[in-house]
């Protein structure tokens, strides 16, 4: 499979682009999608190519998701675009009650083929109301699946396999990745959910991470081999279903493990991952498993703030160090 | 595709032209002129310190929409509520909003009314009834009716006002707060900015009704609908409904229909919409142009004044963006301030 270097968020399009083509049951619905092809871009070039199924709405998050479920329930299999994952807030009905429960509830009668497009995450100056990191809210509803990816490429196979799910999947890619480029293969490109990526071998200590957590860690291994430390980097890709067994394998040889992600620390994401871990690989740990997080507020405006609040570089590095004892 | 905004909707924004001056004196007249320019100048400098990359985030302006700010909190007390938008530095001033604080606010300084954690879209003057402005579309109309009920409580004849876009009424949210507004009589004036877009899509896609204030029928409240660029005839409409609800009569939704000329954020490709129409706005339906031209036709305003004013917000607002500029950054660890925090 050949690969050229474009962005996320013409990953984002490509993948759409094939499978719309490939199954007309594909639309896409939400605000604002249709003149600036979404605001990040994300769907340009797909309401000429595909006129009638890039659907502008009204701003009615509670409609627009409950439509979506409502087509996926008859026959359809639609991707509703959220415009900021902060707004999952304004339909939390709809996908916590409705979305993630239909297909258990009714005994599976149904499948329930939905994407939930959510774009989270800070530091573009956007305050409270424009930064929020939520997937820790879905994962704690059972029902659901959540994928947050990091790199072009995973955007794009992470989404065609979403597209493909029978069950509904919620998707948070943060909004700083939109315009980041890599490598991306041409042409169908699957990643099954549930399947986490080695990034980077390293026999010191292992790094979970997701989403924005990657390009940080990325930078922190870097200072890390500079003291002699070599990282293994785990990009998990999808949290639910989790791949845990990729996470063991890791740890098995490293005995040590640092969580890095953007969200705030108590009740995130690591809180599980530290849980599983210290009840399944007790016996291969040589030091507490660190969580390297936002703190405990509300994402502040000004950017001093901002950046104080959020997980840096030094905080991974600093935590690496801490549990390899150097 | 849709096209910009038709003959029949632009002509449907202009009504007669200022009727009620003659009730006014000339001090509350000029008052009501100077606010509008104000808010034109302090938008106009918010947008150009955005372009100099001197505010972080983003930015929406009201640019065009002063008549409806303006009208609206020029005939409330100090006392009165309200709570704004996304769009909400106008309100803001017309509300009596420190220009000093906000400016500094913008800019993320620990000087600004939220010490830097709010910015542009989280401006609030609890001390002046300003309950704040809000990132989530809708998110005040639950707020509103809470006010409005505490009012009611308290017993005293206090009125609360919510500000909206046209984009607003879309939501649950403003369905469920005309409707228990509606049927405990509460003190609320719902104000409706229809600017014919909410971000890329013309209301006339979105919205089922022409007439925002039509969608007062359905929870059996008044409706009406201005020139929002008539600054008298929304203060007029306003008085009507604040004086209702002063009463004990319950609430009334105003809709002041309006033009949004900048983007719908600052940096806004604005694909949607031919700048021929907004060239059109900017120069047949300034509000305070049309202002001004009264004001000069009935001689209460004079080029020598026009100037005096212009130079008095002019120095104002140097001296706010002297203030904000000059202002500390906020320390890093005030980000764990204002909060229940046990870590
Ligand atoms: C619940 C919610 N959905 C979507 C958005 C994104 N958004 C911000 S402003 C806006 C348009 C609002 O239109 P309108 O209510 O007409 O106000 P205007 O911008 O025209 O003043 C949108 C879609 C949001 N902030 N909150
Ligand atoms: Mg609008």
């Amino acid at each position: 499979m050949s690969e050229r270097i474009i962005s996320c968020s013409a990953a984002i399009a490509e993948a759409l682009t094939e499978e719309m083509s490939r199954d007309d049951r594909i639309f896409v619905i939400g605000e604002d999608l249709v003149y600036h092809g979404g605001i990040f871009g994300q769907f340009k070039g797909l309401p000429e190519k595909f006129p009638g199924r890039i659907i502008d709405t009204p701003i009615s998050e509670t409609c627009i998701v409950g439509s979506g479920l409502g087509a996926a329930l008859t026959g359809m299999r639609p991707l509703v675009d959220l415009h900021f994952a902060d707004f999952t807030t304004c339909a939390m009905d709809e996908i916590a009650n409705q979305s993630a429960k239909i297909r258990y509830m009714f005994g599976g009668q149904v499948k329930i083929p939905l994407v939930i497009w959510a774009p989270d995450g800070a530091g573009l100056g956007a305050a409270a109301h424009h930064s929020q990191s939520l997937e820790s809210w879905f994962i704690h509803t059972p029902g659901l699946k959540v994928v947050v990816p990091s790199e072009p490429a995973d955007v794009k196979g992470l989404l065609t396999a979403a597209l493909r799910d029978d069950d509904p999947v919620i998707f948070f890619q943060h909004k700083k990745l939109f315009a980041k480029e890599g490598p991306v293969p041409e042409g169908e490109y699957v990643i099954p959910l549930g399947k986490a990526a080695v990034k980077r071998s390293g026999g010191d200590v292992t790094i979970l991470t997701y989403g924005s957590g990657f390009y940080l860690s990325t930078e922190a291994m870097k200072e890390l081999s500079g003291m002699g430390i070599e990282a293994e980097l785990i990009d998990l890709r999808t949290l639910k279903p989790l791949d845990f067994e990729t996470i063991a394998e890791s740890l098995k040889k490293t005995y040590r493990a640092v969580v890095v992600h953007e969200a705030c620390l108590t009740g995130g994401f690591g809180a599980e991952l530290v849980a599983r871990i210290s009840s399944e690989l007790f016996d291969y740990l040589d030091a507490p498993v660190l969580r390297v997080a936002a703190k405990d507020v509300p994402i502040p405006f000004s950017p001093p703030l901002e950046k104080f609040v959020l997980p840096s570089v030094e905080d991974i590095v600093k935590a690496a160090r801490q549990v390899t004892y150097r | 595709m849709r096209t910009g905004a038709s003959e029949q909707e632009m002509k449907g924004k202009k009504t007669k032209p200022i009727n009620h001056i003659k009730a006014y004196d000339s001090e509350t007249l000029l008052a009501l002129y100077q606010k509008m320019v104000t808010i034109r100048k302090f938008e106009t400098l918010a947008g150009e310190l955005f372009a100099a990359g001197k505010i972080p985030g983003f930015i929406h302006l009201s640019i065009g929409q002063e008549g409806s700010s303006t009208g609206v909190c020029s005939i409330l007390r100090p006392d009165d509520y309200i709570i704004t938008t996304h769009r909400g530095h106008g309100h803001v001033i017309a509300k009596g909003g420190d220009l000093k604080r906000m400016v500094a606010e913008l800019m993320g300084r620990r000087t600004g009314y939220c010490k830097g954690k709010g910015g542009s879209m989280h401006i609030a003057d609890f001390s002046l009834g300003i309950l704040g402005a809000n990132g989530v579309v809708a998110g005040g109309f639950p707020i509103i009716v809470g006010a409005g009920l505490s009012i009611k409580l308290r017993k005293t004849d206090q009125v609360a006002v919510c500000f909206f876009g046209d984009g607003a009424s879309n939501r649950g949210p403003f369905h469920e707060a005309l409707n228990m507004a509606a049927i405990w009589k509460l003190p609320i004036l719902f104000v409706c900015e229809n600017n014919c877009y909410a971000s890329t899509t013309r209301t006339s896609y979105a919205c089922s009704v022409i007439d925002i204030a039509a969608r007062a029928k359905g929870y059996d409240i008044p409706g009406v609908s201005v020139d929002g660029n008539d600054v008298l005839a929304v203060r007029h409409a306003a008085a009507e409904a604040v004086d209702r609800a002063r009463r004990g009569e319950g609430p009334t939704l105003l809709e002041n229909k309006t033009y949004r000329r900048r983007g719908h954020f600052e940096g806004d490709p604005q694909r949607y919409r031919d700048q021929k129409e907004v060239v059109e706005w900017e120069q047949k339906n300034d509000p305070i142009l049309r202002f001004a031209s009264i004001l000069k036709e009935k001689k209460l305003l004079t080029q020598d004044l026009e100037d005096k004013i212009a130079a008095g917000i002019d120095a104002d607002l140097k001296e706010a963006l002297q203030f904000a500029e000059q202002s500390e950054w906020p320390k890093p660890e005030e980000a764990l301030e204002d909060l229940f925090f046990n870590f």
